[in-house]
């Protein structure tokens, strides 16, 4: 594997253009579109899918139902995401977000309906991060993160890749040591590490920061937004937060009873801060749709 | 971090894995050390070994002021006299080795056995299905029970104390493996398929592994049934081995010889154990149990 490169740059606004270089392919993109502070009502009016026209479907899951005995968990889901975005997928425990995750990542199958990847020609890689690290506790940190390389690269190529990641999420001087000794935040930068190790065009996270406590989970939302601006890869998180998901992503997904109850555009202006009227406003509209209120 | 946070470029990242990866080894425990430590593992600690010396001096006490009978319990410098006396004449050493010897392939029979069916029947269901039932009731006959047929069967030969010895090890090796490959968290198994692990990597990084620590409590209660049984098949049937010299001196009323056979049992068991154990401190370093600091 050859030797990963970014450049961000930063223009005098502050608005980060970052193009990204990968591997094979030479794909540049534009970072989330400019904000209009002016007029957030026209934004949200606009269906999710028109913004992005330009770019090329990350995924795109048509009709898609799992059924468990005669339960059916979810029950036709029409998405389309865009490369890059960044998609937050909220519902009530029990509602089929694990599920739809494992179905996007392939560890499980539909009953019904279609899931394409990219333009469902060439392989695009897929990385899921889960709730829980699952670091291999007899495997030293640097060797956890090589585990994202399986079948990609090996021996030295492999531990400088993975040691550059480690550096990227802070760790580099954590390499050597076993998970053990590691802290819960510690560890689940370790594990999105590994989940970056590949390069994948599409990252799934099922609630990975679930577990940690408040002040490590704002720590992890900046570092997780940022390696998401670097990288440029779609980002589908599954969370509890409404908040979290307001903070972070491009897009906001209310799944209840199986089906998509709301596709709500996030158009603020990034880096965002907690706590604005916008954002107050719009997680309103999450939390109404989230029990049954609109 | 925060460095390293706004430039955030992975190429100026990479350029310094140069000091990381030395620092990676640092981590690592130095060798030098840990062969220190692990010399005085082989015995344990050495506060462990105030108690069996201070009960050996009160021994010796009684029995020279005679609070205790020589023919009930010989002193211990008369067991060192007997020690001193069979070492020179040889008979000692050759019924170590042999006893040893007996032990060793028994356990290593049994315990591959064990380990191979264990691991099989841990990871296929079918293995499982068909033998584990079978091995179940097998198990609950204890093995020294099966005594007089062994005798039948192979007479005092070595092949009898092989077969007890081998099956009283391939019960606890067995159960322990299957054990430890069943509570495998299934989490990080589908962690592992997720990244793309083979079926053989799976085994190898995740199962394995996993497992392992089980496998080591089997091992070391195996090593205590190898003994166990060792002894009790050679008082019984054989013409050679520590267990036939115990016999041989309670024949002709040498307790000092009986009194030795029993020490160097518990020394035996006690050389088992500590291998055992430093064995797992070797395989599962990562485990917390295992840190030292
Ligand atoms: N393998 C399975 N067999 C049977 N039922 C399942 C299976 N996996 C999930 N389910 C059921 O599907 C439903 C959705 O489960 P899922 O794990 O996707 O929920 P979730 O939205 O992720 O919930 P949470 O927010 O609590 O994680 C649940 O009712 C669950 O019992
Ligand atoms: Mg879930």
């Amino acid at each position: 594997m050859t030797a990963i490169t970014f450049t961000a740059a930063r223009t005098q606004s502050g608005k980060t253009t970052a193009s990204r270089r990968s591997a094979g392919a030479g794909l540049a993109k534009q970072a989330a579109p400019a904000p209009l502070e002016d007029a957030p009502a026209l934004r949200e009016a606009l269906p999710a899918q028109e913004q992005a026209t330009e770019r090329k479907t990350a995924l795109s899951l048509r009709g898609l139902k799992r059924r468990f005995g005669d339960k059916e968990v979810l029950k036709g889901i029409d998405v389309d995401i865009p490369e890059g975005q960044f998609v937050a997928i909220i519902g009530k425990s029990g509602c089929g977000k694990s599920t739809l995750l494992r179905l996007i990542t392939g560890l499980d199958q539909p009953s019904d309906g279609t899931l394409t990847v990219g333009d469902g020609q060439q392989d695009k890689r897929i990385r899921i991060m889960f709730q829980e690290p699952r670091l291999l506790p007899w495997a030293r940190i640097v060797e956890n993160v090589e585990v994202g390389l399986t079948g990609i690269s090996k021996g030295p190529a492999a531990r400088e890749t993975a040691l550059a990641l480690l550096a990227e999420v802070g760790l580099a001087d954590r390499a050597g040591e076993w998970p053990a000794v590691l802290s819960g935040g510690q560890r689940q930068r370790v594990a999105l590490a590994r989940a970056l190790a590949a390069k994948p065009a599409i990252l799934a996270l099922d609630e990975p920061l679930g577990a940690l406590d408040a002040l490590t989970r704002i720590d992890m939302q900046r570092l997780l937004e940022r390696i998401w601006r670097q990288e440029g890869f779609a980002a589908v998180l599954v969370t509890h937060d409404v908040t979290e998901a307001v903070a972070l992503a491009d897009r906001v997904i209310v799944i209840d009873e199986g089906a998509i109850a709301l596709d709500l555009p996030i158009p603020l202006p990034r880096p965002r801060r907690h706590g604005g009227a916008e954002m107050a406003a719009l997680e309103g509209r999450i939390l109404a749709a989230l029990f049954d209120e609109a | 971090m925060s460095q390293t946070a706004t430039s955030a470029t992975l190429p100026s990242a990479a350029t310094s894995t140069g000091p990381q990866s030395s620092s990676a080894a640092r981590a690592r425990p130095a060798a030098g050390g840990g062969s220190r430590r692990a010399g005085w593992a082989l015995f344990g600690n050495a506060t462990g070994w105030i108690l069996p010396a201070l009960i050996l001096i009160g021994w010796e006490a009684a029995s020279r002021t005679g609070l205790i009978s020589p023919n009930v319990l010989a002193a211990p410098s008369a067991v060192a006299e007997a020690f001193w006396r069979l070492l020179l004449s040889g008979e000692l050493a050759q019924n170590i080795w042999i006893s040893s010897l007996r032990a060793l392939s028994g356990f290593a029979i049994g315990g591959a056995i064990g380990l191979v069916l264990g691991l099989a029947n841990g990871l296929s269901a079918l293995s499982r299905n068909l033998t584990d039932t079978t091995l179940q009731m097998i198990r609950n006959i204890p093995h020294l029970a099966l005594i007089p047929l062994v005798i039948l069967w192979f007479g005092i030969d070595e092949e009898a104390k092989l077969f007890l010895v081998a099956l009283g090890v391939f019960f606890p090796v067995y159960v322990n493996t299957l054990l430890g490959i069943q509570s495998v968290d299934p989490q990080l198994v589908e962690m592992g398929r997720a990244y793309g692990m083979s079926r053989a990597a799976l085994f190898v990084r995740v199962i394995l592994p996993g497992a392992l620590p089980s496998i080591f409590v089997g091992l070391r209660y195996a090593l205590g049934i190898m003994w166990l049984t060792l002894i009790v098949a050679e008082t019984i049937a054989a013409s050679s081995g520590l267990g036939y010299m115990a016999m041989q001196a309670r024949e002709f009323l040498l307790i000092d010889v009986v009194v030795l056979s029993i020490l160097i049992y518990a020394l035996l068991g006690k050389l088992a154990d500590s291998l055992a154990r430093l064995l797992e401190r070797r395989f599962l370093q990562w485990h917390p149990a295992f840190q030292t600091a």
